[in-house]
């Protein structure tokens, strides 16, 4: 048995934690490509368990029998969960990752000022702030994480909840945190512990209010924004306890959510501020949407949407949620698999916030054996889109809505799309003609060219894949 | 200071290699990168291993079960997702029998 040899802070240790986080970048930068990202994802595993080990050699520790006790449980429910989970859930899985990631933090923030409290010697101001600043953003993270999960989980109902005056009631918990965190600093000689347990709880509201009024479908930014967020308290964390690996680690973090935050938010057209705070889809006033008489549109069934599509020459899919809600992913790379026998070209189209997290399309298409070549992105597709003969409209709604080009004043306007309508012919399937999650009417469903294949996305692609097999 | 010229360095390594990795990838990228916020665990051991205080027991082995939740979670998962994009989709057309469900 190996001695604990390593000082705090000492040499040594340091040395193993800079080989760690060189691990954590080596890992991600190997993620640029799906053929070396897994063995990228086994070296910043690689990275966590120095990490760990370095941790546990560090000399002084203590209190062995807790420390198992807290990783046997903590692995155990990891394996399981990461076991079980289908690859339709993983958007949950992620933010409940997430959530915890944020609660330890914020645990390690409350009990930082414990020990700095029971010394009793003056809080220095460097560790002090980062250690306020890891309990707010940590608390903020696990409670909107969990809201989050439950939401995607539909514990919890997806559509926008908020309540009158909101708003100005975030405001004033955002001010009150502010207060209480001066006034905690001003009084670094001895920090009241009381009045940061009441930091915690009052970021743990505002983390359940944040995120209860957002849309299901404005997810894949909130998700995003929370893991930057655990990513930086993570780092603050670092700073609190001068290790360098979780500065780093926590930062790396912290800069992946916030690109993808980014990048998801252009891809809405919309900014931040306007996901997190406007309520949008769904709210009150966005209801309207079935009334009135039908527009006239063209109604079909599988046999005659497995016709269109065995003579096309190239087939364009376009996933969205649905596909996901449905389990649809394998019915349609079947459907592909059928096409592909008659010579006919399938390609996917990959609208960013297609789903409910960055790339979730992806995803579920390659658990169904889709080869990564055929995913094509928005920018790439668009230009193909008039020489395609049939695009097919699986389970995707907002993404595809021509409003967004043609209708200046439609909410969606100016949101990129992919463009379905510029191709020959457009087969949706969907169960209703019901407007998606910004509330409003698709008018894809009512062009010449679009056929509506009223079913369940996994029932018809199945249909739909036999019926071309009996051509 | 040196740690925030550490911090600050981390921030353009961070966009720097982040942002090479394509869309196709983002969703691995996201729980991966998940999983390495985990190593907060590492605060929650240092807690644990030097207390000497209840609540910071209590305190410390959850935050260190959160911090393994993430982390073991987090990586099994990646590599989970990982391997359905590495796998050579033409050679078995057959094999897909067990996602019925």
């Amino acid at each position: 048995m190996v001695e604990a040899v390593l000082k705090p802070g000492g040499d040594a240790a340091t040395a193993l934690y800079i080989v760690a986080f060189s691990l954590f970048i080596i890992g991600i930068k190997q993620g640029t490509h799906p053929t070396t990202a897994k063995r990228g994802n086994l070296i910043a595993a690689g990275g966590m368990a120095v990490a760990v080990v370095t941790t546990l050699l560090l000399d002084g520790m203590g209190n062995w029998g807790l420390i198992v006790l807290g990783l046997g449980i903590g692995s155990a429910i990891g394996v399981i969960a990461s076991i079980r989970v289908q690859m339709t859930e993983m958007p949950q899985m992620v933010a409940l990752y997430n959530g915890v990631g944020g609660g330890a933090v914020a645990l390690i923030a409350w009990s930082e000022i414990r020990h700095g409290i029971s010394i009793g010697e003056d809080f220095p101001l460097d560790s002090l702030i980062p250690v306020i600043f890891a309990g707010i953003v940590g608390s903020v993270s696990f409670w909107g994480s969990n809201i989050a999960f439950a939401k995607l989980q539909d514990l919890i109902p997806t559509r926008p909840i908020a309540a009158p005056g909101q708003q100005v009631i975030n405001a004033i918990l955002l001010l009150a945190i502010i207060v209480i965190s001066v006034v905690l600093a001003v009084d670094h000689e001895s920090p009241s512990e009381g009045l940061f347990i009441l930091l915690l709880v009052l970021a743990a509201i505002l983390g359940n209010l944040v995120v209860l009024p957002i849309g299901g479908a404005d997810m894949p930014v909130v998700i995003s924004l929370l893991n930057a967020f655990t990513g930086l308290s993570a780092a603050a964390a670092g700073f609190a306890l001068d290790n360098v690996a979780l500065i780093v680690a926590g930062t790396l973090v912290g800069s992946s959510g916030t690109i993808l935050t980014l990048e998801m938010a252009t891809a809405m057209n919309r900014s931040v501020s306007n996901i997190l705070f406007s309520g949008f889809g769904g709210a009150p006033s966005g209801g309207g949407g079935g009334t009135g008489e039908e527009k006239p549109h063209v109604s079909i069934g599988a046999q005659d949407a497995a016709i269109k599509l065995a003579y096309a020459d190239s087939v364009v899919i376009v996933p969205g949620y649905g596909l996901a809600v449905a389990q649809a992913q394998h019915a349609i790379k079947e459907v592909a698999d059928e096409l592909e026998k008659r010579g006919v070209t399938v390609n996917y189209a990959i609208h960013p916030v297609a789903g409910r997290m960055p790339g979730h399309m992806n995803v579920l298409l390659a658990e169904a054996d889709v080869a990564y070549e055929n995913l094509k992105e928005m920018e790439e597709i668009n230009p193909e889109m008039p020489r395609t003969d049939v695009a097919v409209v699986v389970g995707a709604n907002d993404v595809t809505n021509p409003a967004a080009k043609n209708d200046p004043d439609s909410p969606i306007a100016g949101m990129p799309i992919i463009e379905v309508s510029e191709a020959q012919e457009v087969i949706v399937i969907k169960r209703s003609l019901s407007p998606g999650f910004a509330g409003i009417d698709n008018d894809l469903f009512y062009e010449p060219n679009t056929s509506m294949l009223f079913a369940d996305a996994k029932a018809a692609a199945a249909e739909i894949a036999a019926e071309i097999g009996n051509l | 200071m040196t740690e925030i010229t550490i911090f600050v360095l981390a921030v353009f390594v961070g966009f720097e290699v982040i942002s090479k990795v394509p869309t196709t990838l983002h969703t691995p990228l996201m729980s991966q990168t998940n999983a390495i916020h985990g190593i907060v665990m590492l605060g929650g051991l240092i807690v644990v291993g030097f207390a000497n205080d209840g609540v910071e027991y209590v305190i410390g082995t959850i935050a260190i079960a959160f911090g393994a939740i993430n982390i073991v979670g987090g990586f099994m998962v990646t590599d989970r997702m990982l391997g359905m994009f590495s796998r050579k989709p033409k050679s078995k057309a057959g094999s897909d029998g067990k996602g019925g469900a």
